[in-house]
């Protein structure tokens, strides 16, 4: 079955923590707001704002130092990008391929198209 | 932790009982969602388990005391807020004087910090509040009280949208793994994301008694536009985009609750439920 996807809220906050972390927000090495504070800024249950620090950190994206919280880890950016790459491969091109097989776009108009969007001379076509 | 253990219960001259054989199990560390429909006996049951109504046959307990014995050490150690209630005509302040010394772990801070949350002060004369002002009060002071168990039935009805927002965030910060719980409520968006165990009644039985790890576990919750995917599925209802619907999650893959949609599924085919969610023993 192909249902789409109603992404855990957990791991929408772990891409918000992440977007936080891009757009400089929190610096590498910085320390990140506690769970309670994190959980009670996007209003759910510390137990979800816990499950997402977790993930981030198997991500080796934030890290815990025991007694004090949590804190960014060196090279948190680099590794953010790998880990979106990694998703927009795996889920969304899949899903984008799917869609456009499924309304007969040929693999050389979609190239020709992304080649153009490059180079800055991509015009979305007016119906 | 607060059981309800066999409890059967109908009001006088009517010929319907509300629960029989009803049983359920609360454990202190988490935010319980309890849903029914109209009448399901939600409120009836919040009464039975703080004491407020006596119970034909079984019992409901607070730390393996009887509630109905209304012992004070049992009636210092939970709090509940009804949908309905009005405050006495006098000042916050005696308020807070006549009642705060019935709990022992009263935290006159906690009060301070809570209605300040709400953007209010404690120099409130009471008969001047509106109903939802009043609610505020009343959970500020219940957050106060520090009782292991918080019991509150529509606490959000009368709420304005900031101060819903505000109750989330209040509760976020005062939930500990010391004290449980307990929201009964129609407004499921309020709240849906603060519930750790979802209870479900209707017919006077649980259809559901969960926590929502397990309940996202076993059932994926997604959105699909083909009519035959939601035919496949355990209940689907049809949406703006198509159906949301509500499957077997054999991959045990995550996806969000959606508790409007487990609701109705579970009142639709509590069968299901019930094969999915063997309820404790």
């Amino acid at each position: 079955m192909n249902f789409k996807e109603s992404k855990p809220i957990y791991l929408q906050i772990a891409d918000r923590i992440c977007d936080e972390i891009l757009q400089g927000r929190y610096a590498e090495g910085d320390r990140l707001p506690s769970v309670r504070d994190y959980a009670a800024t996007v209003e759910v249950n510390p137990n979800t704002a816990m499950r997402s620090y977790d993930f981030l950190q198997s991500r080796a994206v934030i890290r815990m130092q025991r007694g004090i919280g949590y804190f960014v880890e060196q090279e948190a950016a680099g590794r953010i990008r790998a880990f979106r790459r990694e998703t927009f491969m795996n889920e969304e091109l899949y899903d984008f391929f799917r869609q456009a097989r499924s309304i007969g776009i040929t693999p050389e108009e979609l190239a020709a198209l992304y080649r153009q969007y490059c180079n800055n001379r991509f015009e979305k076509i007016q119906p | 932790m607060m059981t309800i253990e066999h409890l059967s219960f109908g009001y006088p001259k009517r010929k319907n009982r509300v629960f029989d054989d009803f049983s359920l199990k609360l454990r202190e560390g988490n935010v319980y969602g309890l849903l029914g429909k109209n009448g399901a006996g939600k409120s009836t049951l919040l009464y039975l388990m703080t004491g407020l109504l006596t119970p034909q046959s079984g019992q409901a307990c607070l730390h393996g005391v009887n509630v109905r014995l209304r012992r004070p050490d049992t009636l210092a150690d939970f709090y509940l807020i009804p949908e309905e209630f009005d405050l006495p005509d006098y000042s916050l302040e005696k308020y807070v004087r006549l009642y705060a010394p019935f709990y022992p772990k009263f935290d006159h801070e906690s009060l301070r910090r809570n209605l300040e949350a709400f953007d209010m002060t404690e120099d409130l004369k009471l008969g001047e509040l509106s109903m939802g002002q009043k609610k505020k009060v009343l959970v500020c002071f219940a957050l106060a009280t520090h009782t292991s168990w918080l019991i509150m039935d529509e606490p959000t009805n009368g709420m304005d949208i900031p101060s819903k927002s505000q109750f989330r965030k209040l509760l976020i910060r005062e939930m500990d793994e010391k004290r449980g719980i307990v929201i009964s409520t129609h407004l499921v968006k309020d709240v849906e994301q603060l519930l750790d165990h979802i209870v479900i009644i209707d017919g006077g039985h649980a259809v559901m008694d969960a926590p929502v790890a397990d309940i996202c576990q076993k059932i994926y919750f997604g959105q699909t536009e083909n009519e035959q995917e939601a035919a496949g599925a355990y209940f689907a209802a049809p949406s703006p985009h198509g159906f949301d619907i509500m499957a077997a999650n054999p991959a045990g893959k995550d996806s969000e609750i959606n508790l409007e949609l487990l609701f109705n599924g579970a009142l639709a085919h509590p069968e299901i439920m019930t094969r999915l969610f063997t309820p404790e023993k």
